[in-house]
């Protein structure tokens, strides 16, 4: 099996300062990765390499792409990284407000992403954005409202739902249950896992929240100082931590 | 007769020859925003500055110039350009669209097909189509130049969400060439079928945002549209009150607090060459 | 199915003063198709932390574990997670579940997983739920504000409800009834009847001398206690 997303050896600094170092790994097809560490750890920068939206000092990520096999995504033209972005590639920030137009109506929200990619039939892309409204569990009537008018965890769902329209095979997602209330924080996780599960997604979530993680993710890596410092299985890392800092992050949650 | 205060149409040579270059490069790219050094002009943004410097480095001393503000030729803005140019460069000035070599044009395209050897210069507020919806002028211009024009239908679709059918009913957008999406400025969707294909060459000059672009003569235009929501040319569903014209854009006017109201040819010139030749609306005197 | 060869582990506590803790150490045995396995031991011998190094819970420092042809000690995680799919069932002491999911979706989730359609799994669900005496009433409720012993039944109603050729049993008759015992017992016959390799930990002695065929105490391959 090839591996979806090859990476090797990113490194990002900002100037002296260390934002991720010769981090390396293999993603494949269906798999979900978990990225934990304190803040400033460098899981945010690494995902934003990862992406694309910050271009690395050194380091290679290696995508399976559906036409022409594995590329190098940092050497890539800028057209061809951010179609790769509109289709195959998924980004969910954690404030909604950065993922979506406050301005459009959800339905626009959602169609946007198949109008980039070609759609011009109106009808069709209204029925494929009411049918994800209904997949992220918001109410088919509420198509033509803002999300202005949107809870918190409806526009956090609406912007999975934008995300995911163009059926993409590599979900990013940068603490995506973030500032949510813990209700909400529930019926987001159960509804990634769905799709998750359904689409063969494969994702990278960067989030200090271990329970997510253990619920979301398959495999986990826990940086410190922008390094790599344990890499597993989810629950192994978790219940049976080799690294001192992972020992003191699993350690230091809260029993409720 | 010209004013020798002023260099010939206003404007000094070097700024003449910058915005020659500008509006070059325009018409090499078609439907491309050319950025150019726009210069204070004696007249507020708003009023056609950017119109008026395309104007002043096209004319020519043989040149017959004509003006338009939303079709007629007869209004504040309309008169105003018409003598600044009657006074800085000293052309010939018209009301007839077929004798005019250069038109000036705020929100309008005349009537009368445009002919070889004619240019139309428009006056543009906002150049830039994608704006409503990305304001980061860095952002835009990324989408132009690698095509990413999804936005441009998000607008469409939220119009249609909204109103049932495409509401834009001016600024309508359109693709030149099948590359770039283009900013007609604020005619009338009504006249967009009239940019395609058309044998003036087409200027459009944005003052206050420093832009110029440019469609040469038989450029392919399209307005953009959805394949179950297609363009439609609209106007008015009457026929002109003063000269009867059925194909030509209206204005509504209204007459008395009463609701009494009107429907007249928005192009003046048309309107009066059609009543000088017979032709008789309802309203007409 | 299931082979260990020379299996050992130690806890390293960075936080504690580095101590090292040597929990098992050269442990050997194989269970065959099946074959129902008993550990047994005082508590603290390191019986719930062998079976957690069988399913790769738990790190493995050395030596192998082998479940069909995996060494789970050396796998990828993406081999663990298949293998755990499709191989190596678990039922654990404790349910984890994501809260708000029904009990019907969290039995049918391991079919789900598999590709199994969601109206068959469904039905094996039911089907499991029924025969462990949880009501029908509670089935689409969340079974993360049920009592103990009903949350072990859904627990082991999930663990069954894949026909895995190798499964880990912790404690699955604690906190049960007679009648539930009995239907746990059953499920855990039919499943050895099928051909599954068992390891089990019974506190409950009867229950152990009705399934297993053998024991294994591990005790003896604690550091400490045994030497």
């Amino acid at each position: 099996m090839t591996a979806l997303l090859s990476v090797s050896g990113i490194t990002k600094n900002y100037g002296a300062y260390v934002g991720c170092a010769d981090v390396s790994f293999d993603l494949y097809p269906g798999e979900v990765m978990g990225i934990v560490g304190e803040s400033g750890s460098g899981k945010s920068t690494l995902l934003n390499c990862l992406a694309g939206h910050l271009t690395p000092d050194r380091g290679e990520v290696v995508f399976d792409t559906r036409a022409d096999g594995p590329k190098d995504t940092v050497t890539l033209s800028e057209p061809e990284r951010r179609m790769l972005s509109r289709t195959d590639w998924a980004f969910v920030h954690q404030h909604a407000r950065d993922g979506l137009r406050m301005g459009v109506s959800a339905g626009g929200n959602v169609g946007e992403r198949l109008m980039a990619v070609g759609e011009r039939h109106y009808g069709n892309i209204r029925d494929k954005a009411t049918d994800w409204l209904e997949r992220v569990e918001i109410d088919a009537t509420r198509v033509d409202d803002r999300p202005t008018t949107f809870s918190g965890g409806m526009q956090q769902r609406l912007q999975i739902a934008r995300n995911l329209v163009t059926g993409p095979r590599l979900v990013f997602m940068d603490e995506p249950t973030g500032g949510l209330d813990v209700s909400v924080q529930a019926r987001l996780l159960d509804l990634l896992r769905g799709l998750v599960r359904d689409m063969g997604l494969s994702a990278i979530i960067v989030t200090h929240d271990l329970a997510v993680v253990r619920l979301l993710a398959d495999r986990l890596m826990v940086m410190k100082s922008g390094r790599v410092v344990e890499a597993g299985l989810t629950d192994q890392v978790l219940d049976d931590p080799q690294h001192a800092y992972s020992q003191l992050l699993v350690s230091s949650v809260l029993q409720v | 007769m010209t004013d020798q205060a002023y260099n010939f149409a206003y404007l000094d040579e070097q700024t003449k020859r910058m915005i020659r270059r500008a509006i070059l490069k325009g018409l090499a790219i078609p439907g491309y925003q050319v950025p150019f050094a726009s210069r204070e002009m004696p007249m507020p943004y708003g009023w056609g500055t950017g119109g008026v410097q395309v104007s002043a480095a096209i004319l020519t001393p043989e040149d017959t110039f004509k003006v338009i503000d939303q079709g007629a030729d007869d209004t504040t803005n309309a008169v105003s350009i018409r003598t600044f140019f009657e006074r800085t460069a000293g052309v010939e000035t018209t009301t007839t669209t077929a004798d005019a070599s250069v038109i000036q044009t705020r929100h309008r395209i005349p009537e009368d097909p445009l002919s070889a050897g004619q240019i139309l210069v428009y006056q543009v507020p906002i150049p830039e189509p994608l704006r409503f919806l990305e304001p980061r002028e860095s952002e835009t211009r990324k989408m132009h130049s690698l095509e990413e024009y999804g936005l441009m239908h998000v607008k469409l679709y939220e119009d249609i969400s909204r109103h049932g059918h495409i509401a834009t009913a001016y600024a309508y957008p359109v693709k030149v060439e099948g590359r770039y999406v283009m900013d007609p400025s604020p005619i009338p969707k009504f006249d967009n079928p009239k940019l395609d294909g058309m044998e003036a060459i087409q200027l459009f000059g944005a003052g206050r945002e420093q832009r110029i672009y440019a469609l040469p003569p038989y450029t392919h235009v399209v307005s953009l549209d959805f394949e179950d929501h297609p363009f439609e040319a609209s106007k008015a569903d009457h026929p002109c009150g003063m000269c009867g014209a059925e194909d030509s854009y209206l204005d509504e006017v209204i007459m008395d607090d009463a609701g009494g109201r009107m429907f007249v040819c928005s192009d003046t010139d048309y309107c009066e060459a059609r009543q000088a030749a017979g032709h008789r609306g309802k309203d007409a005197a | 199915m299931i082979e260990l060869r020379e299996v050992s582990k130690t806890f390293t506590l960075h936080n504690q003063g580095s101590a090292v803790i040597g929990v098992i150490s050269n442990v050997s045995f194989t269970v065959a198709p099946g074959e129902c396995v008993a550990l047994t031991g005082a508590s603290g011998a390191g019986k719930s932390t062998l079976m957690r190094m069988i399913y790769g819970n738990y790190l493995t420092q050395s030596g192998e574990i082998r479940i069909g042809d995996v060494d789970i000690v050396q796998a990828e995680p993406r081999e663990v997670i298949a293998l755990r799919r499709e191989v190596l069932g678990y039922v654990s002491q404790f349910l984890r579940v994501v809260p708000r999911v029904p009990t019907l979706d969290v039995v049918a989730d391991p079919l789900r997983a598999l590709g199994v359609s969601g109206a068959d799994a469904h039905s094996r669900a039911e089907e499991l739920l029924r025969q462990l005496n949880i009501p029908e009433r509670l089935w689409s409720l969340s079974p993360t504000t049920f009592s103990g012993g009903e949350q072990q039944r859904v627990n082991i109603a999930r663990g069954f409800a894949h026909a895995y050729p190798a499964m880990l049993l912790d404690e699955p008759t604690a906190s049960l009834d007679a009648a539930n015992r009995e239907v746990v017992l059953t499920l855990i016959e039919a499943a050895k009847a099928r051909g599954a390799a068992i390891i089990g930990i019974f506190h409950d002695e009867a229950a152990r001398a009705r399934v297993c065929d053998r024991e294994i105490d591990v005790s003896c391959f604690t550091p400490g206690l045994a030497a």
